[in-house]
């Protein structure tokens, strides 16, 4: 018996879950990004020269095939889309469900939900700020907030780390980046329907915690050892 | 027992709503909600008030008809429909809370009665098979690996009560359609249609109005049925196929 198709001219595409493959594709992405971000940081423990080499290692891959900065650039334009992705698509959410769900309830307990499930949303904004402030610290700007040079990565880094109310804030950004991970790993992988199962289930949400402490914990290390005075000029 | 009731009360679908406290007395704990519910109205009507209107019907726990935000939780503190809940949850004295399922998808008729119908319009796009009628065929002619077997029954226990929606802070209705794509989706007799089917009835829940998954599990939670995440993983999974095969 044939059976004919249900519908004609659904735009699966468009649909709400098609948005939410959107974010966990371009999630993925921030994530394998962050991974050797974090790793790469790790450097400032082998001391100034091993960090400024591989600082400008960074801008010579791919040379003389690309040119300089070119993979670097790549890498740049990847996570620019993303980035726009992720925030257009987090953006048409968060007002459908607002939409979805106008008035409150007089008394609402939350059973399962953990706390990084709940603050996706303003965690982001939080990152997003976050991502601003970084990018005119280290990147575009190159602000020095103790007025030193800024021609000199591994010295930006110590005179940044060095000033507490800098470390505090990169510490507070490491831990919306830590709660944003252990939901959205699980979530990511949730969404892209590789949790069929109970197991599935308990690892995706073990790989959760473990990307965030890895991540979060990871990147902690420098501001923290920079403001102890382990990495010092 | 002695209680204090907070109940939403809303005249008709556009009058605005607001919470009343009424106090009542000789409330036993071996009645159901519902019938401590029909003692309050039975009090109401006596002293010339509006009864309280809310949903039910079977009364126990297998139509889905009941429904009730109790105390913050959908269908209350025990895992079972409001039908299914007893006054031994509760203490002499306390307060209790009671508002109707919010979403904007289940507008509210009258007091704690939601219109639920979005849920048969899901349904009436692609939640059924396709099948000859005439003479019932040979049950054994179609085999069902076990485990798939199962894993469709348990889905299939889904009673559309809508509570997932109700504890959703998205109000998104993805358990329900979780259920219903692993119910169909699971049993050989559900292939021929399945892409075609969670294509089509992903567009009705989206057209409807709810809202996206965040994967928080409060629908999980708060499921009579215990209907578990994997089945919105499931749903996602299949939509993911259609998307690759064009739907
Ligand atoms: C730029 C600011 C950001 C905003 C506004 C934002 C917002 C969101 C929101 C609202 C969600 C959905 C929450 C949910 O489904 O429960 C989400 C999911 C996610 N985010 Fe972000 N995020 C941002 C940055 C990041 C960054 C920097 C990363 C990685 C390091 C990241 C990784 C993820 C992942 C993996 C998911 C899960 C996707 C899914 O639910 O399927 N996000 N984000
Ligand atoms: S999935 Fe559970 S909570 Fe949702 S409609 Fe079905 S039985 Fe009710
Ligand atoms: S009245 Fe039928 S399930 Fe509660």
């Amino acid at each position: 018996m044939a059976t004919t198709d249900l519908v004609k001219g659904v735009r699966t595409t468009r649909s709400t879950i098609a948005l939410k493959l959107l974010m966990a594709a371009s999630g993925i992405v921030f994530i394998l990004f962050v991974l050797v971000h974090m790793y790469g940081n790790l450097k400032a423990f082998a001391g100034h020269d091993a960090y400024n080499e591989y600082a400008e290692h960074i801008r010579t891959i791919g040379t003389p095939i690309l040119p300089r900065t070119g993979a670097l650039w790549v890498l740049r334009v990847m996570l620019i889309v993303s980035l726009v992705a992720h925030v257009a698509a987090a953006v048409a959410l968060w007002q459908r469900a607002s939409k979805a769900r106008p008035v409150r309830y007089e008394v609402k307990r939350n059973l399962s939900s953990s706390l990084s499930s709940r603050t996706m949303r303003w965690g982001g904004i939080t990152l997003l700020l976050f991502i601003i402030w970084h990018l005119i610290n280290f990147t575009i700007g190159k602000v020095n907030v103790s007025g030193g040079a800024t021609n000199d990565p591994y010295n930006l880094l110590v005179d940044s780390f060095d000033t507490w109310w800098l470390t505090v804030i990169y510490l507070i950004a490491m831990l919306a980046l830590g709660l944003h991970l252990h939901h959205g790993t699980f979530s990511a992988l949730q969404t892209l329907g590789l949790t069929n199962t109970l197991t599935s289930r308990t690892r995706a949400r073990v790989l959760g915690w473990t990307v965030a402490i890895v991540i979060a914990g990871g990147f902690s290390l420098v501001p923290l050892f920079t403001l102890f005075g382990v990495i010092d000029k | 027992m002695k209680l204090t009731l907070k109940i939403w009360r809303q005249a008709d679908a556009s009058a605005a709503g607001a919470m009343h406290t009424y106090e009542l007395d000789g409330v036993s704990s071996d009645m159901s909600f519902l019938e401590m519910l029909d003692l309050l109205n039975e009090q109401l009507l006596t002293s010339g008030e509006e009864p309280v209107a809310f949903d039910s019907d079977c009364r126990e726990g297998i139509c889905g008809m009941c429904s009730l935000m109790i105390n913050g939780q959908a269908h209350g503190p025990e895992v079972t429909t409001t039908c299914q809940l007893h006054m031994r949850s509760f203490t002499d004295g306390d307060t209790i809370t009671i508002e109707p399922w919010r979403a904007s998808s289940f507008p509210v008729l009258k007091d704690l009665v939601v219109d639920r119908t979005a849920f048969d319009r899901i349904i009436q796009n692609g939640g059924y098979i396709s099948a000859n009628t005439g003479s019932a065929p040979e049950a054994n002619s179609v085999p069902a690996p076990r485990d798939k077997a199962m894993r469709s029954f348990n889905a299939a226990t889904c009673i559309g009560c809508g509570a997932c929606v109700a504890a959703c802070p998205n109000g998104s209705a993805s358990l329900f359609l979780g259920a219903k794509i692993t119910h169909l989706g699971e049993l050989p007799q559900g292939q021929p249609e399945r892409y075609s089917r969670v294509a089509s009835m992903v567009a009705q829940h989206d057209h409807e109005g709810f809202g996206g998954c965040t994967n928080i599990g409060e629908c999980a939670a708060a499921c009579p049925k215990e209907i578990p995440l994997d089945v919105i993983s499931q749903l996602n999974r299949d939509l993911r196929t259609a998307i690759k095969q064009g739907f």
